[in-house]
Order: structure tokens, then C-alpha cells, then sequence
């Protein structure tokens, strides 16, 4: 089951560069949240804040507290626990190339020293079905690597991949931007799908699919967040000039 | 738009189709010309050597020691061993330390001094002759111990494939994109498990590579073995004593006034070239068949 994310007076710098000044909002458990804004604006650096992929840049830095669920993950866990618990999904597929399609839904158990086949077995099987790429792949599962895939079936083998490690937030940073109208449909159907399980945060560059997929929708603009709300109050009705604006279209 | 850059026209009709293809066929036999000096050297090379040695290639060959000076026949049996036990105590050793130094200074060494000591330090022993790290080792192993030996010829080549595998390990691992890494880190793997288990097996058709550069490269060292392993007459397998090995022994007989004995460094200097090539021909069929197909 998903969890709740609760974020209260975020910053983050990448060396002197404050990328993100005092973000506080609250990530409903169980539901998709899509964030938008002009390139630069901050959103990817917050999601890799929410499982702290942020502070693996050697300039990245971070203050403020984020809660998951009962966690509060700058003070009282690990990295890697963290990672483990939230799921990320990146701009660019990124399976591992010198791996099967099997080896890489697996590699998440695998690397964190589980080794029981049956179990993998199954593991992969759901995974790869509840990413929507089962059918597509099962004949293929040894015998090819995840990069010998199209585009759009690659994203979808890192989604498989990430929910094989069975966490309870999705982070997914603008998971269909590199991807064709047709394999981009595929994804946002899969969002809606995975929702009733896990928490979703998606980036977006794409307002019809934030309008499409999510509950809550966030505007940043140059770090801050705008305005954050139910996704029909914002493209219907926003409060803030500014996100008016851009979602009208006059700048961004 | 900045208004006042000028293209210059395109050249137009029939001579500029002519000129096309001519261009064409002329920069098509640049490459294939290129091609064929580059591949000249090696195929001139090993046609000379099977002229000259083998004839002299017979079973005895590879199953008998040398003989006497003034007795025909002999083999170099002792020399294809010994040099399968001095590859062999150089590639245990160099090839952990060298990879483990690449990864230290592509992963977690990055900007920090003694990275950049070990990347200059690497350089500066490619460079030194390898007659030197003869010396070096006689003077450290052999004086010590007080009598040449297996180990120190080993130690001797090792230590001189360690800078070739370590640069090459570097340069393949920072090729591996930054996306392959943050896909291993945001499954909630610890950064060394992903270095090992993802960044190299990334690498490692390029790591492979490199270590099979500095074995060949060794394989056919003579001068650092001159103080160190020293060679022998006789079998051998001790890393003790003192040992036979293929470039040594060509090295004696090519250089003694016998025709006999000519005639076998020939054999020898085939027989060297075509282990060399076929061991890197096995590595590279064994390790590929791990790498699928697609993998870029």
C-alpha cells in the first residue's frame, strides 16, 4: 500500500544555486501527483529530493524534512533504505544493458543479495504484468537484453524493474517525455492502474497528461511552488496569476 | 537571424554529380587503403614466420626439452609451460590491482589527490623500459632471495600490466552513462554493490579488452625476464626456481651461431604468436557469452 508524503520547508542548492526555496505540501497517499512548470523550475530537483537521489550529485545539498509515511528520511534512515521503499522512474529509459529482460526486473532483489529462483520467478512475472509488458516479452526473457527493446518498452521494463522491489511511492520523472504518443498512452493507462497500490509523484512537462492522470497537480516556477491543488481546481480555476498563465499558454 | 552569413552557393549540374561520386570512390579507397597498411605489418609478420618456422614444428616440438648444442632436434616444451606459469602469476596479479586501481580512480577517487597520483604514477610505469622493471624486480626479489625465480619474472610482468589495465578500466567506466548508475542507486543499492554489479559488467567488454592488451603485451617480454626468471634448460615448474620461457628461449637460440638452433627460435617466435592469439581469441568467446546480443 501506498504512503502519504509530507514535505515541510524543502531547499536545495546544487552548490550556490538555490534550486528550490522552502517547498512545504502534503503527497496524498494512494493517488497519482503530477507536477509542472517550465524546464528549470525546480520539480525534478524535488523528486530526487523525495528519495534522496538529490545528494548523490557531489554539489547537490539539501535541508528541510521529508516524511514518508512515519519515516522521516533525512534524520532517521538510510539512502538506500529509502531507495528501496521509493521507486524512481527516470526522463530516459535506463535498463541495464549487459542484462537479460529477466536479470534486469530482477536486479533490484538480486543486488540486495536475494536469491531464491522461485521466488524471482514469480516476482518478474508480476512485475513485467503489472507494467503492461508481459505478453510483449515472455518468450524473450533470457534470451534478450532490456536494451535490445524499443523506447517505449524499455520505460516500461524500468517501471517493471522498479516495482519489483515492491516499494510504496512511485517517483517518475517525466517518464513519457522521450516516448511516442502511442507507448505514452501505455504509461498513463499503467498510472492509473498503479495508483490503487502505491502513491504516485509524476514530473510533466505535458499538462494534458497531468490533466489525464493525476488527482493533485503542482506549478513551480523558479524553485518555489506556486500552487498546489486538485488537478481540475488548477486547470480550471487557479488561484496565482502565474500558474494561469503558464497553463494558458502566455509564457514557459 | 543574423542576416549577414552567407552560404556559399551550392555548386549545381552535372560536373558537381561527377565531382560527388569521385569523391565519392576517392574517400572509400583512402579508408580501404588505410585498412590494408594497417592489417600489412601483422599478416607480413606471421607469413614470415610460418615460411621460416613451420617446418621445424613437429610433435617433439612441443613435448621435449632443448638438446645439446650439436644434437638435432629438441622441443621447447619447458618454455610453453614456463611461460604459461609466469602469464600466469603476472595476470593474478596484475589484473585485480589493476582493475581494482581503475575503479578507485574512476569511482571513488574522483577528484581527490591520491586518484590523481595513481592515474600519474600508472602513466609514468607505462613508460618505464621494461629492461628497468627487470632491474627493479632483480634488485628487490632476486637479491633478497639470493636466486633467480618463477616468482620474480611473474611479479616482473605483472607490475607491467597493472598501468595498461588501469587506464583502460578507468576510461570504460567513465564511459558508462550517468543514467545506467542512477538506475542502480534508485533501486536502494548500496553504491559499492552498484559499481561492481552494474558499472563494471557495463565496462567490462572494454575492461576485458584492456587486460587482454596487457597480457599480449607481456606475453612477448623478454627483457624484464633476463634477470628474474632467468630461464632454464631443463623442466621446470617450480616458482622457485629459476624457469624457461618462449621469448627467452628464442631469445638464446637466436642469437647462438646454429643453424639448428635458428631454425627452432623460428618455430618458437610461431608458436608464441599463435598462443598469444588464441588465448585472447578464448577469453573473448568466454566472457561474450555472458554480454546478450543488443547490448551496445
Amino acid at each position: 500500500m501506498g504512503v502519504a508524503i509530507e514535505v515541510s520547508d524543502l531547499n536545495a542548492w546544487y552548490g550556490a544555486n538555490h534550486t528550490l526555496q522552502s517547498i512545504s505540501l502534503r503527497i496524498p497517499a494512494n493517488h497519482a501527483t503530477a507536477l509542472i512548470g517550465p524546464s528549470g523550475c525546480g520539480k525534478s530537483t524535488f523528486v530526487r529530493c523525495l528519495n534522496r537521489m538529490h545528494e548523490t550529485n557531489p554539489i547537490g545539498r539539501v535541508t528541510g524534512t521529508v516524511r514518508v509515511g512515519q519515516t522521516d528520511i533525512y534524520a532517521q534512515a538510510s539512502p538506500v533504505e529509502i531507495r528501496r521503499r521509493i521507486g524512481m522512474v527516470f526522463q530516459r529509459p535506463n535498463p541495464f544493458p549487459t542484462m537479460s529482460i529477466y536479470d534486469n526486473v530482477a536486479s533490484g532483489l538480486r543486488l540486495n543479495g536475494f536469491r531464491n529462483r522461485k521466488i524471482l520467478d514469480e516476482v518478474v512475472e508480476r512485475s513485467l504484468q503489472q507494467a503492461a509488458l508481459w505478453d510483449e516479452v515472455k518468450n524473450d526473457l533470457k534470451k534478450k537484453s532490456g536494451a535490445s527493446l524499443s523506447g517505449g518498452q524499455q520505460q516500461r521494463l524500468c517501471i517493471a524493474r522498479a516495482l519489483a522491489v515492491d516499494p510504496e511511492v512511485m517517483l517518475m520523472d517525466e517518464p513519457a517525455s522521450a516516448l511516442d504518443p502511442v507507448s505514452t498512452a501505455k504509461i498513463e493507462d499503467l498510472i492509473f492502474q498503479l495508483k490503487s497500490q502505491y502513491t504516485i509523484v509524476i514530473v510533466t512537462h505535458n499538462m494534458q497528461q497531468a490533466a489525464r492522470v493525476a488527482e493533485n497537480t503542482g506549478f513551480f516556477l523558479n524553485g518555489k511552488l506556486v500552487e498546489f491543488d486538485a488537478t481540475h481546481k488548477i486547470f480550471t480555476n487557479p488561484t496565482d496569476k502565474r500558474t494561469e498563465d503558464y497553463i494558458t499558454g502566455r509564457f514557459g | 537571424m543574423a542576416s549577414n552569413v552567407v552560404m556559399p552557393p551550392l555548386r549545381a549540374g552535372a560536373s558537381n554529380r561527377l565531382w560527388r561520386v569521385f569523391a565519392n570512390h576517392l574517400a572509400t579507397l583512402a579508408a580501404v587503403g588505410a585498412t590494408i597498411v594497417v592489417m600489412a605489418p601483422l599478416i607480413a609478420i606471421f607469413g614470415y614466420l610460418l615460411y621460416k618456422g613451420a617446418s621445424s614444428l613437429n610433435f617433439a616440438f612441443f613435448t621435449q626439452i632443448p638438446k645439446p648444442v650439436g644434437e638435432v632436434g629438441g622441443g621447447m616444451a619447458n618454455s610453453i609451460v614456463g611461460s604459461g606459469v609466469l602469464l600466469a602469476i603476472a595476470s593474478l596479479m596484475g589484473v585485480p590491482i589493476g582493475i581494482a586501481g581503475g575503479i578507485y580512480i574512476a569511482e571513488f577517487g574522483r577528484n581527490k589527490r591520491l586518484a590523481n597520483m595513481v592515474r600519474f604514477t600508472a602513466d609514468v610505469l607505462n613508460g618505464v623500459p621494461s629492461i628497468v622493471m627487470g632491474i627493479a624486480i632483480y634488485t628487490l626479489i632476486v637479491v633478497p632471495q639470493k636466486h633467480f625465480s618463477a616468482l620474480s619474472g611473474g611479479v616482473a610482468l605483472g607490475i607491467m600490466m597493472i598501468p595498461t589495465i588501469t587506464r583502460t578500466t578507468e576510461e570504460m567506466l567513465l564511459m558508462v552513462p550517468l543514467n545506467v548508475r542512477e538506475a542502480a542507486l534508485g533501486l536502494g543499492v548500496p553504491n559499492w554493490r552498484s559499481v561492481l554489479s552494474i558499472t563494471l559488467r557495463t565496462a567490462s567488454p572494454g575492461v576485458i579488452t584492456g587486460c587482454m592488451l596487457a597480457f599480449a603485451r607481456v606475453a612477448g617480454e623478454t627483457a624484464p625476464l633476463l634477470f628474474t626468471a632467468f630461464g632454464n634448460q631443463f623442466w621446470s615448474t617450480s616458482v622457485n626456481e629459476p624457469i624457461a620461457a618462449l621469448p627467452l628461449q628464442i631469445f638464446i637460440y637466436a642469437i647462438s651461431p646454429y643453424d639448428e638452433w635458428h631454425r627452432l627460435a623460428w618455430a618458437g617466435a610461431l608458436v608464441l604468436i599463435v598462443l598469444i592469439v588464441v588465448s585472447v581469441a578464448l577469453v573473448r568467446y568466454v566472457a561474450g557469452r555472458g554480454v546478450l546480443k543488443g547490448a551496445s
